[in-house]
């Protein structure tokens, strides 16, 4: 009970966060409402009991992150951005789309809920650290090794073509 | 327990640590006026009654009955914004820390801190990533210097909180590893555990045979990288950047005035208890000390809590005692000890720590 209510809340929140984040003409604001969504989407996170995996999205995305685009924003000194009339394809295309996969959504929701099922968890210790450590070192640790290496080459790519003026 | 009683508990112990950190808060300010008065061989505040002693409270009514200035042009929502949010993370970190064991008032049991709750086999259950929590809610901290001194539209605050940020971000490196050996020596991300640990170590095998299993001794590196990183991260002299006023008025709160002043001011004192806190928790054994078998019970309830605020007290001490004697470091220097020598060496502490836990299991 306590806890649909708070995934309704911080649902909400999210949403509300990501509309806001389009509407903005300022990117500062639309800046600081990604990082409502981020902290509403780790504290969702926590509501499913992987706290390991919601104070990490806080730590490195709302903390690390989006720190640095609100810096660069800061640095740039970014106006308000002006409004355009939007595109024509976008409303013809764009309107009826939304349309039809929120009805479609909708539909799906309405008929099948009874066939939705749920879902349990498998172990006792899902979601915490141990467990978490346990499938990135011993089970996945190739995988984890190599994505760490193409984050490491990324980074060295970035200060290459960032040093090339001088 | 049921629901209610969890509630009611939980209000009074927030209501209680709220107040009793505030009012630590407008005491520090009091001590580090008296004592870098000492320092500097004057008296320190001496008029507001016995030995200045409310002061505090004069500060406090003065800031309340300052005008609230609200300059032109400035981005109004997020100047009233960033102080709120400076002060508001400032204080949630304080929620994971645990203060002591636990308490028995008519009746009731309950953990000495916020968020630890009594399980029902009579064991305290923690939040299992207390320390993340901490890091987390800091890095979050940064919005509110950041946004004060870019939606004051004024030079010297964007200045302020550009170097601020910078700062903050690099230091917080530095400062989150530091802490990883400790995570590798207690093998926990709960604060309360990593203290049970060093308790439990300093019964079956001190270090040397009579020192205190204290994480201390062996994370002696670990414990200089985090308190001069912890300085950095709290604005404090002397890694004071953001707020040189020799250099930048007052940084980014140059524009701010009265109770907004106020609240980036308690940030700066809750963030240096908290740092005070988690640096008792993990380096110097939490509540750890010698227990003393003639008192009273309650007041032996009450020792670890005492012993733990004797180790917060020594660490804010530590804070006057830096201020009053060393002077700012200048910008350049600043980042280069962070990202060239703290770094590194926070790396090579890891890995050295965990050299030796991977030999000894």
């Amino acid at each position: 009970m306590v806890h649909q209510v708070l995934f309704i809340v911080f649902g909400l929140i999210c949403v509300a966060g990501a509309i806001n984040l389009l509407l903005q003409r300022h990117p500062i604001n639309s800046a600081l409402s990604l990082v409502v969504v981020m902290a509403s989407l780790a504290l969702i996170y926590l509501l499913l009991g992987a706290e390991f995996v919601a104070a990490i999205q806080v730590i490195v995305y709302a903390g690390a992150i989006m720190v640095l685009f609100v810096f660069v924003i800061m640095l740039l000194n970014a106006g308000e951005e002006e409004r355009t009339r939007g595109s024509r394809v976008a409303l013809i295309l764009g309107v009826p789309g939304v349309i039809i996969l929120a009805a479609t959504v909708g539909w799906l929701l309405v008929t099948g809920s009874g066939q939705l099922g749920s879902v349990t968890i498998a172990s006792s210790d899902f979601g915490e650290t141990h467990a978490i450590a346990r499938l990135l070192f011993k089970d996945f640790l190739l995988p984890f090794e190599i994505t760490s290496v193409l984050i490491l080459i990324a980074i060295m790519g970035a200060v290459v073509l960032g040093k090339r003026e001088s | 327990m049921d629901i209610t009683t969890f509630i009611i508990a939980a209000v009074i112990k927030i209501a209680l640590v709220v107040f009793i950190m505030l009012t630590g808060v407008a005491y520090t300010t009091w001590l580090e006026r008296k004592l870098i008065g000492r320092i500097q061989n004057r008296w320190g505040p001496t008029r507001v009654g016995p030995f200045g002693l409310l002061q505090p409270l004069a500060d406090g009514i003065k800031f309340i009955l300052k005008e609230d200035l609200l300059p032109d042009y400035v981005h109004k929502g997020l100047f009233i914004l960033a102080p709120m949010l400076a002060l508001i993370m400032s204080l949630i970190s304080i929620a994971v820390i645990p203060f002591g064991e636990t308490i028995t008032i008519a009746g009731h049991t309950t953990a000495l801190q916020i968020s630890g709750i009594i399980q029902a086999g009579g064991g305290i259950s923690d939040i299992n990533i207390g320390l993340l929590i901490i890091l987390g809610v800091t890095s979050i901290g940064v919005y509110g210097v950041a946004l004060a001194g870019w939606s004051s539209n004024s030079k010297y605050s964007l200045l302020g909180s550009l170097r601020a940020s910078a700062q903050m971000i690099s230091y917080e490196l530095a400062l989150g590893l530091s802490l990883v050996g400790i995570l590798l020596l207690s093998g926990s991300l709960s604060l309360r555990e990593i203290v049970q640990t060093q308790i439990q170590g300093s019964v079956d095998h001190p270090w040397l045979g009579f020192l205190p299993h204290w994480y201390i001794f062996p994370q002696i590196i670990g414990f200089f990288i985090y308190l001069l990183a912890a300085y950095a991260e709290t604005n404090r002299i002397p890694f004071d950047m953001p707020e040189a006023e020799t250099e930048l008025v007052a940084g980014y709160h140059t524009e701010y005035s009265s109770m907004k002043f106020a609240m980036f001011f308690m940030a700066e004192y809750v963030n240096m208890f908290t740092v005070a806190c988690l640096a008792t928790l993990l380096f110097f054994g939490g509540w750890h000390g010698p227990q003393l078998a003639f008192l009273p019970p309650l007041l032996q309830s009450l020792l670890p809590v005492g012993y733990f605020a004797l180790k917060v007290f020594f660490f804010i001490f530590l804070y006057i005692w830096i201020r009053g004697t060393l002077p700012r470091f200048r910008y350049d220097q600043l980042m280069a000890f962070g990202w060239k020598f703290l770094l590194p060496l926070a790396i090579a502490n890891i890995i050295v720590t965990s050299l030796i836990v991977a030999w000894r299991a």
